[in-house]
């Protein structure tokens, strides 16, 4: 009962065959990625506004820079953050060959 | 319009929104014509209402099905685009839309933790879960946590903090629904509710997720629209430039100006920009703690809500799923982005053009004030004005706001017709809706599903498993609606609830199910339940039982103030009052609490005509900053101690890491045929 083409992984699709080394190269590169995304979340989620009453000293347009980064500047970085996650997990699946078909 | 569901469906999405979205403009202006021409305000305000709605209603008709997994999720074919603006209108609530920008206007800074907790959240969920459970690819989060932790314990676990959280943050946007219909139709708040009732169940029951996305889809395109619009006309209005976003950093300049100003005339103003300061302009470290701790559960909250993770289900693959949550942080973010503009222009044209003016002139100053100097269904005026000190001259502590109004008045603010306050409602209402809806269908999954079908009767036929999900989807929202009616504004504090009810009980499991493999059953069935119990508990003990709290963990100085702050609540009847003078009478008979000393300390605070309590200075709307570590811990410690997952649970962990390929399930009995 599949609607368009493209839909994948009925439950009934058999598991694919994959190496141990690849499963384990794929789950390594796959992780520091996660803990790369995680240190950049970290950074913009709490530390940058550990220094917020410092960083208020500052004007851009108006903006003190603080207040700035908490309306505006972190949620930038979290939706280019996850273009990009995206992007360096499809090249990491494509690489190891474990992408969808 | 002819439109076919079957098969070129998806492949005219474009076509068919847009049509959608130009109908809609086309809308909007016939209803401008027409309040030219002298349509009176209340006859648009039930064209917009009736007339979304009756969207929304047609779409969940046509989008009606029979089929299991067209019911569940989708069919699995909603590309990430559409996932993502459903995700963004399902997420967006009433308090988004309406609550948001007028808590940066009480707040100011402060504010901006609900800003970055519901954005960062979507990178967590981005990364830590969603290409995972669309590659497991059942129905439900509970489906997960079954086939991961060996079946119903887990997943009875998983559905009743699931059943906790959505429940009253449903009753939330139910009683959203009728603050907002109640304004625009002028009829009692009860009506009112179940007007919004008729609309969500609607959408829902026919269609299941496939009704439920394909409205949220097109909610989202009007909530949007209803928001940037009247924000871009307050900037053109203020700045001269049409880009809010950009110009509020003058408007930001010149309250600072104000501020300054009336602070040197000997007012106390809180602090619109600085960070973590108090009214009279000390830095606060337990302003600073709170704020980070607010912020970090609403982000671990965000990404444990069923009703956002069910989203991933639906998208065709892995990779779609993984791009589906950039598109809905970026349709979040278009208006959470735009809602500290709201704020700041608001508070801009309040203090400048109303406060340290002559309070008889206010009428003519600002027509739009006697619009709203009435009362709300919180029971308070939405805007009070009390002369106070009886010098005829506005000042700023003489002037009391709802924070609701900062969105709803915005149109008025700026001069607007008034189809665009009409507009504003009907955005307000999709955002509402389309939150209560994706709620709803979680809550009634969870029961048909995981309650009936995986425990109760495994070989129930497909027809009668939908007719029973119909009969609790109606059932869960009647009840809501009976709540929210009762209950009224009283209880919307709960929504902040939810997100630490749901980090601490579900985030943990999930996260370490698919990120550490030698999670054990035991580990993971006994940290959901402490982190539940101790999250949900230390809500309800410090809300509700705040005196007994501070018995417990405050020394006998707190424990006298939490005294005097209780017989100083005036709604408390005397005669509970009479026991606890007692006891402040005889100060030398109060001991610490037996949990006050080295580790524990507390205080607390008066809330909502309570005293509430506070372990560590922290407000419990961050509860869940203790659940959730003591989770983890649980999770990890019991896992130590117990038996290794078995060979075919590692499989099935391998196999749910890697995009490619079907599902290796541990126990087949947790398998699904579509």
């Amino acid at each position: 009962m599949a609607l368009v083409e493209h839909v994948r992984h009925s439950p009934e699709e058999a598991p694919a065959e994959i190496s141990k080394a690849t499963a384990a190269t794929y789950w390594r590169r796959t992780s520091s990625l996660m803990l790369l995304m995680l240190g950049i979340w970290f950074v913009f989620s709490f530390a940058i506004h550990l220094f917020a009453p410092s960083l208020n000293a500052i004007h851009v347009l108006g903006f003190p820079l603080g207040f700035y980064m908490a309306a505006q500047g972190s949620l930038i970085v979290f939706v280019l953050q996850l273009v990009w996650f995206a992007r360096a997990q499809n090249k990491i699946d494509e690489d190891l060959g474990v992408a969808e078909e | 319009m002819a439109l076919s569901f079957k098969g070129d469906f998806t492949n005219n999405l474009g076509k068919i929104y847009g049509v959608y979205t130009g109908g809609f403009a086309v809308f909007v202006l016939l209803l401008a014509l027409l309040e030219q021409v002298g349509v009176p305000d209340r006859v648009i305000g039930y064209l917009f209402i009736f007339l979304t709605i009756g969207v929304y209603a047609y779409i969940g008709i046509i989008s009606r099905t029979a089929v299991v997994t067209e019911y569940y999720v989708a069919g699995r074919s909603v590309p990430a685009l559409y996932n993502g603006m459903a995700t963004g209108s399902d997420w967006m609530s009433a308090a988004s839309f309406i609550g948001m920008a007028g808590s940066l206007y009480a707040l100011g800074y402060g504010g901006l933790a609900f800003i970055l907790g519901w954005t960062g959240g979507f990178v967590l969920v981005a990364i830590l879960l969603a290409p995972y459970l669309r590659k497991f690819g059942q129905y439900t989060v509970p489906d997960f946590l079954g086939a991961r932790y060996g079946g119903n314990v887990a997943r009875f676990c998983g559905v009743i903090v699931l059943i906790t959280a959505s429940f009253v943050y449903v009753v939330a946007q139910i009683v959203g629904v009728g603050i907002i219909t109640q304004r625009f139709l002028d009829v009692p708040f009860l009506a009112a509710v179940f007007i919004g009732l008729a609309g969500i169940l609607v959408c829902s029951m026919l269609g299941g997720m496939r009704a439920v996305t394909w409205t949220q889809v097109a909610q989202y395109i009007i909530l949007i629209v209803a928001y940037l619009i009247p924000a871009i006309l307050m900037s053109v209005k203020v700045t001269g430039v049409p880009i809010p976003q950009l110009m509020y950093g003058t408007a930001l300049e010149k309250i600072e100006a104000l501020e300054a100003a009336m602070r040197a005339a000997g007012q106390v103003v809180p602090y619109h920009v600085a960070a973590f300061t108090t009214p009279n302009g000390q830095f606060s470290m337990n302003l600073a703690i709170n704020f980070f701790a607010l912020v970090f559960c609403l982000m671990v909250g965000t990404a444990s809500l069923p009703h956002i993770l069910m989203r991933y289900f639906t998208t065709p693959s892995v990779r779609e799923a993984r791009s589906s949550v950039a598109w809905g942080l970026f349709f979040i973010f278009l208006l959470y982005f735009t809602a500290p503009a709201y704020a700041a222009f608001a508070k801009l044209e309040i203090y400048q053009n109303l406060i340290g003016q002559r309070i008889a002139d206010l009428p003519t100053i600002a027509p739009w004030l006697k619009n709203w100097q009435l009362m709300s269904p919180y029971g308070v005026n939405w805007i009070n004005i009390v002369d106070r000190n009886n010098d005829g001259i506005l000042q700023l502590a003489e002037f009391a706001i709802h924070p609701d109004v900062i969105v709803l008045a915005t149109p008025e603010i700026a001069g607007l017709p008034y189809v665009i306050a009409g507009l504003v409602a009907a955005g307000g209402l999709a955002a509402a809706l389309s939150t209560a809806d994706g709620l709803l269908l979680a809550i009634a999954n969870a029961l048909s599903h995981d309650l009936y079908y995986r425990m109760v009767d495994p070989n129930a036929p497909t027809g009668r498993r939908l007719i029973v999900s119909r009969v609790l989807l109606l059932v869960v929202a009647v009840a809501a609606a009976w709540t929210a009616g009762t209950a009224g504004s009283d209880i919307l504090f709960l929504v902040a609830w939810a997100f630490s009810i749901a980090a601490a009980g579900l985030f943990a499991a999930l996260v370490m199910g698919v990120w550490y493999k030698g999670t054990t059953n035991a580990g993971a069935i006994l940290g959901m339940i402490v982190g539940y119990v101790v999250t949900f508990g230390y809500l309800m003990h410090t809300e509700f039982y705040g005196l007994h709290f501070m018995e417990i963990f405050g020394t006998k100085e707190a424990i006298l103030g939490a005294y005097r702050q209780f017989v100083g609540i005036a709604v408390i009847p005397a005669e509970l009052k009479a026991p606890i003078q007692a006891l402040i009478a005889n100060p030398a008979q109060i001991q610490d609490g037996p949990l006050a000393g080295w580790l524990f300390w507390s205080d607390s605070i008066v809330l909502r005509n309570r005293v509430v309590g506070r372990l560590w200075g922290l407000n419990n709307i961050s509860g869940g900053i203790f659940g959730v570590p003591l989770a983890f811990l649980t999770i990890y410690v019991v896992s130590k101690v117990t038996r290794a997952p078995s060979q075919a649970m590692q499989d099935f962990i391998d196999s749910i890491r890697v995009p490619k390929g079907g599902v290796r399930l541990a126990d087949a009995r947790q398998g699904v045929k579509e």
